[in-house]
């Protein structure tokens, strides 16, 4: 029973991690809370489902299609909507995110419609592995080992390439950066492709969890990772990741203790409670306010 | 080399820099020496590009870089170490010189770059794997030097070395930056510590307010009763 709960907490809380991660590092390089991010990860599921259901694709292309798909989806939107505000007050650009947001699931309830939309039953045919008394998934295993995979991807990139260095460095100092030599506009590019196509892959992902894709589920789930990026400490990378899985594990144990009413609520309780204790997150950094 | 015309530069309603103009030939040390907020600084961002001018001209090397992204004026052969440092702090100090070399293109030139700033700077070598908010205030100033020769620029803007340094390490700091400027960069220097500046410099401006006061040869500025008074301390 906890070996049981305990896989079905970690499968969904990397999909939580994936996307908390687009969030920690928009904010981590240029501050701005990109609400339009769940958004993303919902037209993510999309693009996959079509990609299965329409061109036969097995679900590992139609994954890395959608990623593509959505790395240009959040490249455009920074262009469009958030870049010209990038001078003007921090308000600006977070309700330019919220106009987005709404604007991305109103089309997609237009093109899509308002019923959720299941995988089809060949999309992936899951079986059960009997370890013990616990029950897990050939999916849950492979949606486990799909996180993993791209987070050590994203970690090797942050860590050893050029980019990934130019990354921290913006982070760190965006003018300074600039002074450097590094092309900051594309940095903060590159940053949005790479956050979006993990929320992609979380996208299709959790589609395949719970059978369901529907124009609204970027909402809550974009809330959750928010959540998690936050109790993680935004910015941080690990952060997010530690964040995402903690919120996941809580999240089904405190259903499969009988509060499954509250299923939602859990995440955001467990936020405020860490929030009171560590207002900067569990790996956050101080920030500090230069004059 | 360089060349400002009637540089203006705004924050908001505030006049930062009014009409000045400036040049810095070929194998100089040129100072800007004044008071905090006569906007020695923001001539410095003004010609990396990171500042807006509201009017004027800076032209390098005979091309208009007045509008130019602060990416490219590094291209062209500008690097600025800004004022404080600014090391990148949770990056190592091999990672800080690779970020100084980033308009490099080949992993040969950065690894050159590499090991000829630790021979200019061996505390450095020392300190490779460290995080750069580990190294003392004299070691960061250092890397921060360190850093912008990565990228091999004809001109090198210094804003404030001296600052918050012990006296013998502004020594040691002023010695580097006469050296570097021996091995045939050209050096745009911005001081507090004006007698510092004066004593290494060929030629110095005088801001006051946003303007250009008195201009000339560094030595004779520093016999100048005028600026004896106001900056060098009598």
């Amino acid at each position: 029973m906890f070996l049981q709960q305990l896989v079905n907490g970690i499968a969904l809380g990397s999909t939580y991690a994936l996307i908390a991660l687009g969030y920690t590092m928009v904010y981590g390089i240029i501050a701005l809370i990109n609400f339009a991010h769940g958004e993303i990860f919902m037209v993510g599921a999309f693009i996959g489902l079509l990609m299965v259901g329409v061109f036969k694709f097995n679900i590992f292309l139609a994954m890395a299609c959608a990623m593509i798909f959505c790395m240009v989806l959040g490249v455009v939107i920074e262009f469009i909507a958030y870049r010209p505000l990038r001078k003007s007050s921090r308000l600006s650009a977070f309700i330019s995110a919220i106009g987005v947001s709404i604007f991305l699931s109103s089309l997609a309830l237009m093109v899509f419609g308002a019923n959720a939309k299941g995988f089809p039953d060949q999309a992936f045919s899951s079986r059960q592995i009997h370890i013990g008394d616990a029950d897990i998934s050939t999916l849950q295993l492979l949606i486990i080992g799909v996180s993993a995979a791209l987070m050590i991807g994203l970690e090797f990139i942050v860590q050893k390439t050029k980019i990934g260095k130019a990354m921290r460095a913006t982070s760190e100092d965006y003018n300074t950066a600039a002074l450097m030599g590094i092309n900051v506009n594309f940095v903060i590019s590159f940053t949005f492709a790479l956050g979006s196509a993990l929320a992609a892959a979380g996208g299709v992902l959790v589609g395949m969890l719970f059978n369901a894709v529907s124009f609204n589920m970027g909402l809550m789930a974009g809330l959750k990772a928010f959540a998690a990026a936050v109790l993680g400490g935004i910015g941080s990378i690990p952060g997010a990741m530690l964040g995402g899985l903690l919120l996941g594990v809580t999240e089904v144990f405190g259903v499969a203790i009988g509060y499954s009413s509250y299923r939602d609520a859990i995440a955001f309780a467990i936020l405020v409670l860490v929030l009171l204790v560590r207002p900067t997150g569990l790996l956050g950094r101080k920030v500090l306010t230069k004059v | 080399m360089l060349s400002i015309e009637n540089l203006s530069v705004n924050y908001g309603a505030i006049r930062a820099l009014h009409n000045v103009s400036c040049r810095v030939e070929q194998g100089e040390i040129v100072a800007l020496v004044g008071a905090n907020g006569a906007g020695k600084t923001t001539i410095l961002n003004s010609i990396s590009g990171i500042v807006p001018s509201i009017g004027g001209v800076i032209a390098f090397e005979g091309t208009q870089i007045t509008r130019m992204a602060p990416h490219l004026i590094v291209r062209k052969g500008i690097c600025q170490v800004p004022e404080g440092r600014r090391v990148f702090a949770r990056m190592s100090v091999q990672e800080n010189l690779e970020m100084g070399g980033f308009i490099l293109s080949g992993k040969h030139e950065v690894a050159n770059g590499i090991e000829r700033a630790f021979g200019l700077f061996p505390r450095l070598a020392e300190r490779r794997k460290q995080p750069a908010r580990t190294l003392s205030g004299g070691e960061q100033q250092m890397l921060a030097m360190a850093r912008a020769l990565m990228s091999n620029p004809r001109l090198l803007l210094l804003d404030e070395p001296s600052m918050g340094l012990a006296p013998m390490l502004v020594e040691k700091i002023f010695e580097i930056v006469v050296e570097i400027n021996k091995s045939g960069t050209t050096i745009l220097l911005v001081e507090q510590n004006a007698s510092m500046a004066l004593s290494i410099a060929n030629r110095a401006y005088v801001l006051e307010t946003g303007e250009v006061v008195l201009s000339g040869d560094a030595g004779e500025l520093a016999r100048n009763p005028e600026v004896r008074k106001a900056y060098l301390g009598e």
